[in-house]
């Protein structure tokens, strides 16, 4: 995570912000694990009564897909909110392409 | 026309003036314009059929209405920029965005295909649902922003600045315009369908029609102009989708919302099903069929005794028919039976292999339709015979649920979009919004499936034949692979088994089973048109691009100006579009079934290097490009050996071996960890990647 031209107080900050989203990322990826795969495999176990569907049919047409928008949600608010932090310490800076493009 | 033609005329400063919530405001009042001219539109064919006008006309007018006004767009949005050109200038907002990517995303098989796959397969469908939007969480997560923050024009571009030069470039540009070209020749097949259907010209002419359509968004406009017309059809095929379906539910007097309600009708349909296994009269369907297999099967087993025998008996029909002096009529109806008695052996062993499974298949419960809310097949506390079903249909259950996760987040397509956001924060929020908007048809299609199956079970089955609904009697005319009715036992009465069904007929009928008047029909083949037109639109623009940028630019002649460039890349569109469009032309059913088989493909290829390229620094250019061509070669191998229609094209006849009895559809399943496998092995044992792209990798991790 070094970055040769900052100076170190800069490159700890991006270090924490690079370690939250890893974490935020790991965490998000775990619920959509177990909706998308878990609960998927257990399905015909999973098969009492819930508003009228079988629950695991109801996951698998709309409540699977209500929480994958609901952790990108989660995702894109986190973010923004780890990114504020990222310019509170000091780190922020890193805008503009990294190869400029060729016009 | 007048706002529209401020707001896209190609005046970039003043753009670059106008702040982004100022744009965002302008955009919003230009769609809701444009929603309410689409309602209008659909108001006034309502009244021309009121007044009589033909279905004809009607048809022909919700096809060249819509794509007049995409073709204005399309003009309007005109660039020889290659920021506009390539990714629409990046300031596509978030929910725009979002928008366009629904409607890029979502193709003439979402549309068309998904309600009728969830009608025939049950739960089973349900696969395409949870996998498709699934793969959306993992695009949000490891790659749009990232893509974004690297804010170049396509994924080869990210490939090569991330491992070091050209090398996993080119095996990008291969994957790319590999798995994209499979696609849209599906696309415009699409198109194809539903112009000749609608208007009645030949298919042909049909395909080449809709690819007017296509060219006048892309070829002048690039990116640009596909962004702004993405984000109108979806409009269109948002409409299109639910009118007719909120419709069929008030008719089945359930709310308009069905998607919040047909669990109750989900009820009905499993109360039905054990109603007619239970049924008599279906299981006399069923013995017949089962002796008509039973007769194939005598036949084929002595097949030369069989075929003389047949010919004789033929030949004896007609000689006493013309003894008897019948009419002429009979007499030639005899004569075509005689001329259709296979020619030898061999075609007499295909044709009656063919009708014996054909009667098989018709043989089987509920029209061979599993239990629709019955979580796999077999039972797992039943004998060895049913566990093993059990097993295997969970497993690919599962596997398929993967393949088609990781293939969205890998398709360039769909992520050259997220290219186009301002910002790497508006690209996360633009990701949770493309997911929004394609929840919405998606949460619909198998409310529709169930809605129309209660239509069948209840209504339909049992109907004496003189009373059949009239749009029966239509679609048989139309098309006989989407609907055939026999009476088969001879009762009068119409038995589930006596119906064959295709799957596409379950939303182009909609409209016609909910008994609402033509010009809903003519909305929804608007929508389908939409969703088809759409997704063409996005990739053919990803495969002109990869040819154009990738390859000739950076490759051949990195000195050309940016206006050669983009009249580059302008040839290869309408080039590339003209090569699909005639592959399409030959209806090639092969490549139709490998387009299931394209979602593995692009998985294996791209997931593990662009992945991997983010978040392990130590991944270099030598285990990229090993990983992408393993991954690669292992799927195109398993689907070439195992997927039926692809060994018949390519004459291979060694014995199918599946592993683990995964189906080669999912064929990703051993693609994508071989391709992380190897990339991570390869890396390990050759040099670290060099210092340039070490800062490339810190640099897109920040925002």
């Amino acid at each position: 995570m070094t970055h040769p031209a900052a100076p170190d107080g800069v490159n700890s900050a991006r270090a924490r912000h690079w370690h939250r989203t890893q974490r935020l990322t790991a965490v998000l990826l775990l619920v959509w694990f177990v909706v998308g795969f878990v609960v998927t495999w257990f399905a015909r176990d999973l098969d009492f009564p819930f508003l009228g569907w079988p629950f695991s049919f109801w996951m698998a047409a709309q409540g699977g897909v209500i929480v994958f928008v609901a952790l990108l949600a989660v995702y894109a608010r986190r973010m923004a909110r780890i990114d504020r932090r990222l310019q509170a310490e000091g780190g922020s800076g890193g805008h503009g392409d990294v190869v400029q493009a060729p016009r | 026309m007048g706002i529209r033609s401020r707001t896209f005329a190609p005046a970039r400063g003043r753009f670059a003036a106008m702040g982004g919530a100022a744009f965002s405001r302008r955009l919003h009042w230009i769609y809701l314009a444009f929603g309410l001219a689409f309602l209008a539109f659909v108001g006034v064919m309502a009244l021309l059929e009121q007044l009589g006008l033909s279905r004809r006309w009607i048809g022909f007018l919700f096809l060249v209405g819509p794509i007049v006004f995409y073709a204005g767009i399309g003009i309007l949005c005109r660039t020889t920029d290659p920021t506009e050109y390539y990714v629409a200038g990046r300031r596509v907002p978030a929910l725009y965005n979002g928008m366009a990517t629904g409607a890029d995303w979502m193709s003439a098989a979402s549309f068309i295909g998904m309600a009728g796959t969830l009608y025939l397969s049950g739960y089973g469908g349900l696969a395409y649902i949870l996998g498709w939007t699934g793969g959306f969480v993992l695009v949000a997560l490891l790659i749009a922003p990232y893509l974004r923050k690297f804010g170049q024009y396509t994924i080869p571009d990210f490939l090569a600045a991330r491992y070091d030069g050209n090398l996993t470039r080119v095996i990008g540009v291969v994957a790319a315009i590999g798995c994209s070209f499979l696609y849209v020749v599906a696309q415009i097949y699409g198109v194809g369908l539903i112009t000749s259907r609608i208007t009645g010209v030949a298919f042909e002419v049909g395909v080449f029609l809709g690819l007017g359509g296509i060219l006048v968004c892309s070829f002048l406009g690039g990116m640009r102009a596909v962004t702004w017309t993405q984000v109108a059809q979806y409009i269109v095929l948002l409409v299109a989708y639910l009118v007719p379906v909120a419709w069929l539910s008030l008719k089945q007097h359930a709310t308009v919302v069905p998607q919040a309600t047909y669990g109750y009708q989900l009820q009905k349909v499993i109360a039905a099903e054990k109603r007619l296994q239970a049924d008599p009269a279906e299981q006399q369907v069923i013995t017949i069929f089962r002796q008509r297999a039973a007769e194939l099967d005598a036949r084929l087993a002595d097949i030369p005794t069989a075929l003389a025998a047949e010919r004789s008996a033929a030949a004896r029909r007609i000689s006493e028919l013309k003894a008897a002096n019948a009419p002429q009529g009979d007499i030639q109806a005899a004569e075509r039976v005689l001329a259709r008695v296979p020619r030898d052996a061999d075609t007499a062993r295909d044709e009656w292999t063919h009708a014996r499974d054909a009667n098989l298949e018709r043989a089987r419960p509920l029209a061979g339709m599993p239990p629709h809310a019955q979580q796999f097949a077999g039972d797992p506390h039943g004998d060895a015979a049913t566990r093993k079903a059990f097993d295997d249909s969970r497993h690919n259950f599962i596997a398929l649920v993967f393949c088609l996760m990781v293939g969205t987040a890998s398709l360039p397509h769909v992520l050259t979009r997220f290219y186009t956001p301002p910002s790497v924060s508006e690209a996360r929020t633009s990701v949770a919004w493309s997911l929004f908007f394609i929840l919405l048809l998606y949460v619909t299609a198998p409310a529709l499936a169930v809605l129309v199956k209660v239509e069948v079970f209840q209504s339909l089955v049992g109907t004496r034949f003189d009373q059949l609904p009239a749009w029966i009697n239509n679609w048989t005319h139309v098309d006989g692979s989407l609907l055939q009715v026999a009476d088969v036992n001879g009762d009068g009465i119409l038995q589930l088994g006596e119906m064959k069904i295709g799957g596409d007929i379950v939303v182009l009928a909609t409209p016609e089973i909910a008994g609402l008047p033509y010009v809903i029909s003519g909305l929804v083949a608007a929508g389908g048109l939409a969703a088809a037109l759409s997704t063409a639109d996005g990739l053919l623009l990803t495969i002109a691009n990869a040819l154009s940028h990738d390859l000739w630019f950076r490759i051949v002649d990195p000195s050309a100006s940016a206006t050669r460039r983009v009249t580059v890349s302008k040839v290869l569109l309408l080039m590339v579009a003209l090569g699909a469009a005639y592959v399409t032309a030959q209806k090639p059913g092969d490549i139709l079934l490998l387009v299931s088989a394209a979602f593995s493909i692009a998985a294996s290829a791209f997931f593990p290097a662009l992945v991997m390229g983010v978040f392990w620094k130590r991944a270099n250019r030598w285990g990229a490009a090993a990983g992408m061509v393993a991954g690669l070669g292992l799927t195109s191998y398993y689907v070439l050996v195992n997927q039926p229609g692809v060994r018949e094209a390519f004459g291979i006849t060694s014995p199918i071996q599946l592993w683990w009895g995964i189906q080669p559809i999912a064929a990703g399943l051993f693609g994508v960890p071989v391709g992380f496998a190897v990339l991570v092995a390869v890396s390990l044992l050759t040099p670290r990647p060099s210092q340039a792209a070490l800062a490339m990798v810190d640099d897109v991790r920040l925002p």
